[in-house]
């Protein structure tokens, strides 16, 4: 039996990007706020310390801060037709796990998706017609992104992002992305430092008339201090940012730069090593009462709470939704429910590794969102009249780090070990450098979220099932930008190219990205979307579902700056409408 | 009658509000005293106690001073508790040891002593029993304590300074009454009274409380009126940041006073004559072996937050160059925040809190001598060079804590 405690006004499941800004907002706002985590208490000088946090070993191949499947797993397929099966080891993504979430552990891209990507049906039908999208499920997500630029630009404050305007409120500002929607202002910090790579890839890019801006990065370019007043230091870069946290308060996760203020409020409380069973419905199945927890002991509390906001990794939310009962699970059969539909991944993979003689890379100088990028070829920033596909990617080249054990680039042909693979190595890494392409995933009907039917977890409840291909128009764009980069490539003059292709039939064992999306998308209409454009529940009026779950389908952008941007979006709809008059924000 | 109900609502609604305005005034004169720094338990009820204290004479728990009738002050009267604070004697007799610094809140006027005793009596009463007497023989026996008091009696009130300004006076009260600065950093005898050199630095509880006088490079000297200000009220400023005690100091008391109140503190302060020269005069050279080890040692380990140039980086990694706390005789705070790391003051106006990471577990005796030594003498400084030794006395102090 659960031991009842004290009401709160908000109850959080989780204490990530989501869970902080929420908790830091409504707390703003008067409210008592508790943040209910599943992992540990993490802080930068204990849990990221600098004596031992570059322990490559530690953290990026045994991947200490990563969620573990003994405490969460999931079972995958590729089709209807398959069985989906439980995952040993996370592999293709890491969620992650504790204080700060998968906050903790990212490289640090800063981006906004395009203002086309909020209205990605519309869009398209208008630019090209309704038959051009007919094999996707696309929506659009009941925002717009002037609605919202306040939000991303709130967010990019918050982590003192790095990086050079493109578009000042519609004058287009050169070295800085073009293709970008207006923003109000700059960034707040000025470009990283380019590192030998990327200025070659700039060169060649612009020798083809494209156009290489800095990629936006939430490491520090300089010593700064954020709209909380909390101070992160200049970035060294170091190398120790995907997988491992940020020991020298240089990255932005929620410990840099909201959790310093947040802890010592008085009317926030974080419980950690606490992990949510469900949400309580009251009688009517319209409102949430309370959430169910088990401490680290075993024991069984319900928090009730007047406000209930999903913070989770996105794939999670979407697995308590269905584990509590809200909402419509989705059907790909039927085509009906909203619970589960539009999961979308990132078609990732595409790319070239680039050969040289003579160079000195040193991609041991490094940092998480370091280097140029090109969005010439992403999302709808060019015509596909005449082609095959919509969407696109993404192209950057940089050094995120140089690390021993995971960065061994050797030439094809190269055997995978002995002598010959010892000279090779030590031949080519600092010789070796990379041109990557992350491209948009557009939602299909087969694939989905739902609950495994057979596999359960320790606590006895059904696991979450992946269903997921790579679609057909998602293959012929990864093709298309697999020449664009062949391009760029071989003006960038190497001794020898090896190209890479996203193929058919995902594989969920080797590493791709966790930029998992969708499941519990957001939209103007409750027959395609499960919460609305304030990322409101449209069964459950006082619960909200905040993160990457609501994206409709994922740009060719890595999702954190979007997913900020929609947290302090549903966090200024609570504060200014909903807690003045509680109840649907919009009419079902 | 009209005006009659009129003058009548005022009076009443007056009242109350001199009582508030009473209650506000005693909460001030709390966070000036830092009633809290030893009297409020980590994580625990305001005043309620139990915290042991460590002293030179041994351990002294501090009392419950919540309004619980058994186990607090429920049952003082105000002249009881004025008593207190004055002499140092509680109802019945029972006298104080001085780590309650009543020598400096006999400085108190009584106006200030009754606003505390109104707001003490306004907090939630927590029923929590406190035996104080820990110490050893013979300093368990408190009836000694009236010799104490006898060979050092405190001044009640305080007495301006003739020629100086308000301001001047007003942090002389401060510095001197309610703010207790000198508990820690004054040496003291091993009667635990002041030695004769006022806020020269002292050591006490594992940390050495630097020097505070106007004494360059080690002292305040070189910071601006501003700069102690700011220190003050943040835990930060160009120069350094809090470190050790110093941090519970700043964010329960320090970062609470109004400006005017820290701006006094700092022109007395600046105006307190230097302690002796701690230049070591025989200045290390580069090329001793310590200096080249711990150059060494310094760009492995310290320079990716303070800098080749030892210059830090605002609100974040402390300068270390110039850096006064750095800079005193011992060398006992410093090494202590290499073996255990640290965690610097979290404020309204600083919040960030960093921290430094312990380097216990990485660095032996002689690493961490030579790497105190290099950065004692470097970016122009000059302080005496740090031995294996002193290094392994702390360690050893710190394991046995």
């Amino acid at each position: 039996m659960a031991q009842l405690l004290p009401h709160k006004d908000v109850v959080i499941m989780g204490l990530g990007w989501t869970g902080a800004v929420l908790a830091q907002e409504l707390t703003d706002a008067g409210l008592h706020v508790v943040a209910i985590e599943r992992g540990p208490w993490r802080d930068t000088a204990t849990d990221f310390n600098i004596g031992y946090m570059p322990d490559e070993l530690r953290y990026a191949i045994r991947r200490e801060l990563f969620l573990a499947p003994a405490q969460e797993a999931m079972t995958m397929r590729n089709n209807l037709a398959q069985t989906a099966l439980p995952m040993r080891d996370y592999g293709s993504f890491l969620p992650g796990h504790g204080v700060g979430g998968a906050g903790v552990h990212w490289n640090g891209f800063n981006w906004r998706f395009f203002p086309s990507d909020f209205q990605i049906k519309t869009h398209l039908t208008k630019r090209y017609g309704a038959g051009r999208i007919r094999e996707l499920q696309l929506e659009d997500w009941g925002v717009t992104y002037d609605e919202i630029e306040h939000c991303f630009d709130k967010f990019e404050y918050l982590c003192g992002t790095s990086g050079k305007a493109g578009n000042l409120k519609g004058r287009v500002v050169e070295g800085g992305n073009p293709f970008e929607g207006p923003r109000t202002r700059d960034y707040p910090n000025p470009p990283l430092k380019m590192p030998y790579s990327a200025m070659l890839f700039s060169e060649a890019a612009k020798g083809l008339g494209l156009h290489p801006f800095p990629s936006p990065a939430a490491n520090m370019s300089r010593p700064y201090v954020n709209p909380l007043g909390v101070a992160m230091g200049e970035c060294t870069y170091c190398g120790f940012c995907e997988r491992f946290g940020c020991a020298n308060y240089s990255k932005a996760m929620p410990q840099t730069t909201i959790l310093p203020v947040l802890m010592r409020k008085p009317n926030f409380e974080a419980r950690t090593e606490c992990e949510v069973l469900k949400i309580n419905l009251r009688p009517d199945g319209k409102t949430a009462r309370s959430v169910t927890y088990v401490d680290a002991a075993g024991h069984e509390f319900e928090q009730p709470g007047d406000i209930i906001l999903l913070c989770g990794y996105g794939m999670m939310n979407v697995r308590m939704m269905l584990l509590s009962g809200i909402g419509v699970p989705y059907d790909p059969v039927q085509g009906t429910g909203t619970v589960g539909r539009n999961y979308c991944y990132q078609t990732q993979g595409t790319g070239a590794r680039l050969f040289f003689e003579n160079k000195h890379f040193n991609p041991f100088i490094g940092t998480g969102a370091l280097g140029a990028t090109i969005d010439d070829f992403n999302g709808d920033a060019f015509d596909h009249s005449a082609l095959d596909f919509v969407g696109g990617a993404g192209i950057s080249c940089g050094s995120s780090n140089g690390r021993p054990i995971g960065n061994r680039p050797t030439p094809p042909g190269t055997p995978r070990w002995g002598a010959a693979w010892k000279k090779a190595t030590a031949e080519t890494y600092q010789n070796a450098t990379g041109v990557g392409a992350q491209g948009t995933s557009y939602p299909v009907r087969g694939n989905y979220l739902d609950l495994d039917p057979t596999y359960k977890d320790r606590f006895g409840r059904p696991l979450l099932r992946v269903t997921f291909d790579f679609p057909d128009n998602d293959l012929r764009m990864s093709r298309y930008l697999s020449d664009q980069i062949a391009k760029i490539g071989k003006a960038m003059n190497p001794k020898q190219m090896a190209m890479n292709q996203s193929a058919k039939g995902w594989n969920s064992v080797p590493y791709q990205t966790t930029h998992n999306t969708g499941g519990a998308g957001m939209g103007p209409n409750p027959k395609a979307s499960a919460v609305n454009r304030y990322l409101q529940s449209w069964d459950v009026s006082n619960l909200f579902v905040i993160g990457a779950s609501a994206f409709q389908q994922n740009a060719g952008k890595n999702p954190t700056g979007t997913v900020g941007a929609l947290a302090y979006w549903a966090a200024e709809a609570i504060r200014d409408q909903y807690l003045k008059k509680p109840g649907a924000l919009v009419p079902a | 009658m009209r005006a009659f109900v009129l003058a009548a609502l005022v009076s009443f609604a007056a009242a109350p509000a001199l009582a508030q305005d009473r209650v506000a005034s005693g909460r001030y004169q709390a966070v000036l005293g830092d009633c809290a720094g030893c009297h409020t338990a980590p994580g625990d009820k305001p005043m309620a106690g139990g915290m042991i204290l460590q002293t030179p004479f041994g351990k002294i728990a501090v009392p419950n001073i919540t309004p619980d009738r058994e186990t607090g002050l429920g049952n003082w009267t105000e002249a009881d508790f004025r008593r207190a604070m004055r002499e140092g004697v509680s109802p019945g007799g029972k006298r104080l040891y001085p780590a309650m610094p009543y020598p400096a809140y006999a400085r108190m006027p009584d106006a200030d002593i009754s606003a505390l005793w109104a707001y003490l009596k306004t907090l939630t009463p927590v029923r929590h029993a406190v035996e104080p007497n820990l110490l050893p023989f013979p300093y368990n026996i408190r009836t000694l304590m009236a010799g104490w008091n006898w060979f050092y009696p405190s001044p009640v009130g305080f007495a301006p300074t003739a020629g100086k300004t308000a301001e001047w006076n007003r942090g002389a009260y401060l510095v001197t009454g309610p703010g207790h600065c000198g508990a820690c950093h004054t040496a003291k005898t091993f009667l635990g009274a002041d030695r004769a050199k006022a806020f020269t630095g002292a050591s006490l509880q594992g940390w050495f409380a630097p020097e505070i006088t106007g004494a360059k490079p080690h002292g305040i000297g070189n910071w601006s009126t501003d700069d102690i200000v700011t220190y003050l009220k943040s835990g930060w400023n160009t120069h350094a940041a809090a470190t050790g005690p110093m941090v519970e100091v700043v964010e329960n008391s320090t970062s609470q006073l109004t400006d005017a109140d820290l701006r006094a503190i700092a022109v007395y302060l600046k105006d307190q004559p230097a302690g002796s020269d701690i230049r070591s005069g025989t200045r290390v050279t580069a090329g001793d072996p310590a200096m080249q080890a711990g150059g060494r040692l310094y760009q492995d380990n310290c320079v990716g937050c303070h800098g080749w140039d030892g210059k830090g980086e605002t609100l974040i990694f402390p300068p270390l160059a110039g850096n006064a706390i750095l800079l005193q005789p011992s060398a006992e705070s410093l090494t202590r925040v290499v073996l255990e790391g640290a965690q610097a003051a979290g404020t309204k106006s600083a919040p960030t809190a960093p921290a430094m990471p312990s380097f216990a577990w990485k660095l032996n005796d002689g690493e961490v001598a030579a790497l105190l030594t290099y950065i004692r003498n470097s970016w122009g400084d000059d302080a005496a060079p740090v031995t294996a030794a002193s290094v392994a006395k702390i360690r050893a102090n710190l394991r046995g804590h």
